[in-house]
């Protein structure tokens, strides 16, 4: 045996990478708040069964009334409960904004390895699909896309996750270039390790925070793409409600000026969720960010 | 003994791309026609300045590049004609250890699993006996047990690189790259990880190649020492010999150049070269260090650069290099320090 003493290592530092980051990101007062609003939102939407006073489907009053103690928002123009719906909207929006970003995400994440890691003829195709994605104009695709496939829930999460995966697969393909030429990837291909080793332990975890922080503004995005599509009858189809359709109302002069109730709710909802999930990810950049000093 | 490796005429071409349509439009010729061959359990030195292709061969030898022509012969296998199956079984019996210990530890495993998974995956070890295995490997380099719940950033350089030794040894290769393995680190701790590399391989019966461009540390753990400049090897000797008795004009240059902590030594005379390295896109005809040799002569463009056993285990790539010799010094003379 050979005779070595052992060299003493300093007690473990308690800021370990994940624990500096959520110092950082806690630095960040407006995302915290935006966190707390977010947890809440999605509590509420989860919980709407229980929650919401009405049927949103179920017309149980007047047409287009004002808010009163039966219906803390009012009816809408069929008469059915505002708050209900918009409880049971703000569950299909978000479930939207979360698959598609779910499937853009996966959908880029692999690309972008491929492309980034084997190169050559597989990294050309690759590219050229995505410059191809990435020179339609975004929504006129998206309308294309809804036009063909008719509108409806399981195809507007399809065509928004298939729409907007290029970003990531391109920020992916950039990490994973930077990372083929480090030497614990040259390590491993020196013991042999096998190829999806290579990429999926070696070289992923060392890009989940650029993914994560990017995925944030594709979630922000997509629940504005939804409301969007919605608003043009192309997204989720009534009576199911969404954020977006609730807009549909406000297409009229009189109900945008004399009928507020009908579009402030679901209009100011969309606004803060894009809002606070955007927070959220500039904070996510800055506590990822390994330059960053604060 | 045998030779372990036997590099024969090894080519490494980088070809520079241009153009709408990439085309090749030159080449970095990194190593141009290299051939020498390591007895197992010695450890072969490989010196040079920056860009002459030392680690170039580092990385044809562990098979991570291919080579643009010439054998690699591992225990007389070939490893350019191999199989891609084939190479991956036997590659574990080539590791490497790389020069920047920060860069070559992934910093978001744990020292368990750097040195686990590699040992696990090629069934060196079950997952149950894995534990023991990196206690033991971690003894083997001085570390602490504890080191294997840390992450590679709560490590210090010196640390790193025991780890990255640590990493080499757990498939129990036969031969070890060592690419300047010490150059990034403090001078006291590139003493202990020399001698750590010193004892490992007297424990183990390990081969070496050890790449570096400081000459007492090569000469330090060498029994040989290859000398290259611009991709070609100029002189190959005992590494008492190319210190003691240098023939090349190169090999002379590289040896005075480096500084003597003797202060009675201050004056003493200098061959420090004047001029730059040439490109490795354009290489002159003959020899390639004409144009940087105090005894260029007419002749050298004639010079093949082939290595002449000029005295019997001494290669060197000049033929005039007898004429001009030093008359051997005493072992004790020459650049002493570690």
């Amino acid at each position: 045996m050979l005779k070595l003493k052992p060299v003493n290592i300093p007690s473990s530092p308690a800021d370990t990478y994940n624990r500096q980051i959520l110092r950082r990101f806690l630095k960040h007062r407006l995302a915290v708040v935006s966190l707390i609003f977010l947890g809440l939102i999605v509590l509420l939407a989860i919980l709407a069964p229980v929650i919401a006073p009405y049927d949103p489907n179920r017309i149980t009053g007047g047409f287009s009334q004002a808010p009163s103690y039966e219906h803390w928002l009012g009816t809408d123009q069929s008469g059915r409960d505002v708050l209900s719906r918009l409880l049971y909207g703000t569950r299909i929006s978000l479930l939207v904004g979360f698959m598609a970003t779910l499937i853009s995400t996966v959908i880029g994440v692999i690309l972008g390895l491929l492309s980034g890691y084997f190169g050559g003829w597989l990294d050309m195709v690759i590219m050229r699909i995505t410059d191809m994605v990435m020179s339609f104009p975004y929504i006129l695709l998206v309308l294309v896309a809804a036009a063909i496939f008719e509108p409806g829930l399981v195809n507007i999460i399809l065509i928004l996750g298939f729409v907007d995966w290029p970003g990531v697969a391109r920020l992916v393909r950039g990490n994973v270039l930077a990372l083929r030429e480090t030497n614990f990837v040259k390590s491993a291909e020196v013991a042999g390790m096998p190829k999806g080793y290579i990429l999926f332990s070696e070289i992923l975890p060392n890009t989940v925070a650029p993914i994560l922080v990017y995925a944030t503004s594709v979630f922000a995005l997509s629940i504005l793409d939804e409301a969007a599509l919605s608003y043009l009858g192309m997204g989720v189809t009534l009576p199911t409600a969404s954020l977006g359709n609730m807009l549909n109302g406000a297409e009229s002069i009189t109900i945008l000026t004399s009928k507020p109730w009908l579009w402030i709710p679901a209009g100011s909802l969309i606004i803060l969720l894009a809002l606070s999930i955007n927070f959220i990810g500039d904070a996510l950049r800055d506590a990822a960010d390994p330059t960053s000093t604060k | 003994m045998s030779n372990q490796l036997i590099v024969e005429n090894l080519v490494k071409y980088y070809p520079i791309k241009d153009g709408i349509i990439p085309h090749t439009i030159a080449e970095i010729k990194a190593v141009d026609g290299v051939s020498f061959s390591i007895e197992e359990g010695t450890t072969l030195g490989l010196v040079g300045e920056s860009g002459c292709g030392k680690s170039t061969i580092g990385r044809q030898i562990v098979a991570l590049e291919k080579p643009t022509s010439g054998s690699i012969f591992f225990e007389g296998e070939d490893l350019t004609q191999m199989t891609a199956s084939r190479l991956q079984e036997k590659r574990t019996n080539l590791q490497m250890v790389f020069q920047d210990p920060y860069s070559s530890l992934n910093p978001r495993k744990k020292v368990f699993h750097i040195l686990a998974d590699p040992m696990i995956h090629h069934h060196i070890c079950t997952k149950e006996e894995a534990p023991s295995r990196v206690d033991e490997l971690l003894d083997m380099v001085g570390l602490n047990r504890s080191a294997k719940d840390r992450f590679p950033h709560e490590f210090s350089g010196g640390q790193r690189q025991r780890i990255g030794i640590a990493r080499a040894l757990a498939l129990n290769p036969r031969l070890i790259v060592l690419d300047e393995p010490v150059s990034a680190l403090d001078v006291s701790i590139q003493a202990q990880i020399l001698n750590l590399l010193k004892n490992l391989k007297a424990k183990l019966g390990l081969t070496y190649l050890f790449i570096g461009h400081g000459l007492g540390a090569v000469r330090y753990i060498s029994d040989r020492i290859a000398v290259m400049y611009m991709g070609k090897i100029v002189e190959l000797a005992d590494a008492d010999t190319l210190f003691t008795h240098p023939l090349h004009p190169y090999t002379k240059a590289l040896r005075d150049a480096a500084p003597v902590p003797d202060p009675t030594l201050r004056d003493r005379k200098s061959s420090a070269l004047t001029g730059e390295v040439g490109s490795a896109m354009d290489i002159p005809s003959g020899c390639r260090f004409k144009n940087r040799c105090v005894h260029a002569c007419a002749g050298c463009s004639a010079v093949n650069m082939e290595l002449i056993e000029a005295e019997p285990g001494h290669f060197v790539a000049c033929p005039y290099a007898l004429r001009f010799a030093e008359t051997p010094k005493s072992a004790k003379g020459g650049a002493e320090h570690v």
